[in-house]
């Protein structure tokens, strides 16, 4: 059924903290790593040792630059950079659900997570144009959509650690910038995070209602006044031996005297 | 978006089908007559050409018959299944025609309801999509529904009307040519909207949600190739051949159609010749017309790979 549920018991997602990625792409190496051989059929590549490589990835990093207008020494026109890790978002109001045509798109009723039954997708494609975020891929090789499975068969997963059943990109990220948990429960690790950092929405003008927060870069501080470097060289503390006697020299020599 | 030629065909072709079903579903020509039995075939031809070729860009065809199950929320389900339920009627006025010399007004006004609802749901799938502003107008159903219907009447005129003596006028000629015009009108403004629409009211700030920081700019892509979304949905296409080939369109699908169409009016005994011609030119125009449509749409997933800048590439 692509009909969305009225409402999920859970709302399984990812929290990213944009402040704290590298951009390292270790999740998205460990996304293919887990995935290719995991839910579904391998995540396969075009030309990988060729001139103009290509493949399915579930996850992928952009890199963004902004330049913030503030006037603060320090920060105003200078660049900050921002790693920005993107996978499926896990819409509540997901459209790529209700335009799949084969019911092979579906949204759990359980834990809201956002899967692809690859034995009934004919890889139209359409789902892929309805998600604005870039989420889904076709897979050339087998001509089905692949997605973020939330690894789906991570989390569950009890022939697994309890420590391990976390996403494969969560339990790698070197720098901590991954957070999995149930953002429905206002309780849960993940939602506190949200509401004290802020957390926001991928395009909520959009109307898809994302489950996956996004937290912002933190406030740049000014920069200390001893930060700075000296207005300039006179006022130095006057050099003494060896080091006095060429500042003297020297001195003698361009007519500026000795200090 | 990529223009795949499997939609292109898909859309125009089996658009051109409803068309003409559409004219002889309302009961013109004569059922007895070979031109209009031959009239009924030609139309259910073009619209299973035109399914069949929907398929082709399909990851799995084999399964394609799973696309009739979700009618529920799906206009791509919702299309197939029109289509399957608009064979029944046509198939039998076509019968009726071409083995009994005869018609149901009745059972035509169903097939040609039916055919102009499947056409609506085709242009529905573009124009329910969020993601990509410059189909999420009305204006693409009306474009859809008008060449659908523009290039039904112009094939009747073209191929099935009989030259008439000098001095009568053909009132079908000046039919097919109101409604050549009117559907290039529908077309005119979905243009102007498209010119302006852009990303709508998504932005490069709002995409990344950095616009609180200041302005945002992509300074490196996830890779360095290419992969399925920039080639899918960040269609690179030299924009400095849009207008040209804009202008190719205007002149072969609206110009040379209404200026054969005067002609055809002005010399009832070569009708036949003009309107054919008229015919030809409208549905070679309109495969250009399609194929812009979705050369120069935008799609908001463009927003993550540079916007407008990385549509243009580098000369």
């Amino acid at each position: 059924m692509t009909s969305l549920p009225a409402s999920t018991d859970k709302k399984l997602g990812l929290v990213i903290d944009l402040d704290t990625c590298v951009g390292c792409h270790a999740c998205v190496v460990a996304c293919k790593e887990w995935n290719t051989s995991g839910y579904g059929t391998a995540l396969s590549d075009q030309d990988p040792y060729g001139a103009n490589p290509a493949g399915s990835w579930l996850n992928r990093i952009h890199t963004f630059e902004v330049i913030p207008d503030g006037e603060v020494i320090g920060t105003a026109g200078d660049a900050r950079v921002v790693h920005f890790p993107k996978s499926c978002l896990h819409c509540e109001d997901a459209p790529c659900v209700t335009v799949c045509p084969t019911g092979a798109s579906y949204k759990r009723q359980s834990d809201g997570i956002v899967l692809v039954d690859e034995e009934k997708c004919i890889g139209c494609g359409l789902c892929a144009w309805s998600c604005a975020y870039g989420a889904r891929e076709m897979d050339l090789a087998e001509g089905v959509m692949k997605k973020c499975t939330l690894c789906v068969d991570r989390i569950y997963n009890e022939e697994l650690e309890e420590i391990d059943r976390q996403p494969a990109c969560v339990k790698t990220c070197p720098a901590g910038a991954r957070h999995f948990g149930d953002l429905a429960d206002p309780q849960s690790d993940v939602s506190v995070l949200v509401k004290e950092r802020g957390g926001f929405d991928l395009m909520p003008e959009q109307g898809n209602k994302p489950v996956n927060k996004y937290l912002p870069p933190r406030e740049r501080t000014e920069l200390g006044a001893n930060s700075a470097p000296p207005e300039s060289e006179e006022e130095s503390v006057a050099a003494e031996g060896l080091l006095g006697w060429i500042d003297r020299a020297l001195g003698t020599l361009d007519g500026k005297g000795a200090k | 978006m990529h223009p795949a030629a499997s939609v292109i065909a898909f859309t125009t072709l089996s658009g051109l089908g409803y068309g003409l079903a559409f004219v002889l579903a309302l009961g013109h020509g004569n059922p007895a007559a070979t031109s209009t039995k031959i009239a009924w075939f030609l139309a259910l031809t073009l619209i299973s050409i035109g399914l069949l070729c929907s398929t082709l860009h399909l990851g799995n065809p084999q399964r394609a018959w799973r696309a009739f199950s979700q009618w529920r929320s799906s206009w791509l389900s919702r299309e197939g299944v029109m289509a399957v339920l608009t064979f029944i009627p046509l198939t039998l006025l076509a019968a009726m025609s071409i083995f009994g010399d005869s018609f149901n007004l009745a059972l035509g006004y169903v097939g040609g309801i039916m055919a102009a609802v499947t056409v609506y749901c085709t242009a529905k799938i573009y124009n329910s999509l969020r993601t990509i502003p410059q189909w999420h107008s009305g204006w693409t159903i009306a474009t859809y529904l008008g060449f659908s219907l523009s290039s039904g009447t112009l094939a009747y005129v073209g191929l099935f009307r009989k030259p008439l003596e000098e001095g009568r006028t053909d009132v079908w000629t000046i039919v097919a040519l109101g409604i050549l015009i009117a559907a290039w009108v529908f077309k005119f403004m979905w243009v102007q909207n498209a010119a302006s629409v852009g990303y709508g009211k998504s932005t490069m700030e709002s995409a990344t949600g950095l616009g609180h920081i200041g302005k945002v700019r992509l300074l490196e892509r996830p890779h360095a190739m290419g992969n399925y979304l920039t080639n899918e949905m960040a269609f690179r296409v030299a924009r400095r051949h849009m207008n040209l080939l804009w202008k190719i369109c205007v002149l072969l699908g609206l110009v040379l159609p209404a200026v054969c169409l005067a002609l055809a009016l002005a010399a009832p005994a070569a009708l036949t010749f003009f309107s054919f011609v008229a015919l030809i030119t409208h549905m070679l125009g309109l495969l250009v017309e399609r194929w812009l449509f979705f050369a120069t749409a935008r799609h908001a997933v463009g927003l993550y790979y540079g916007g407008d800048a990385a549509l243009v590439p580098a000369e």
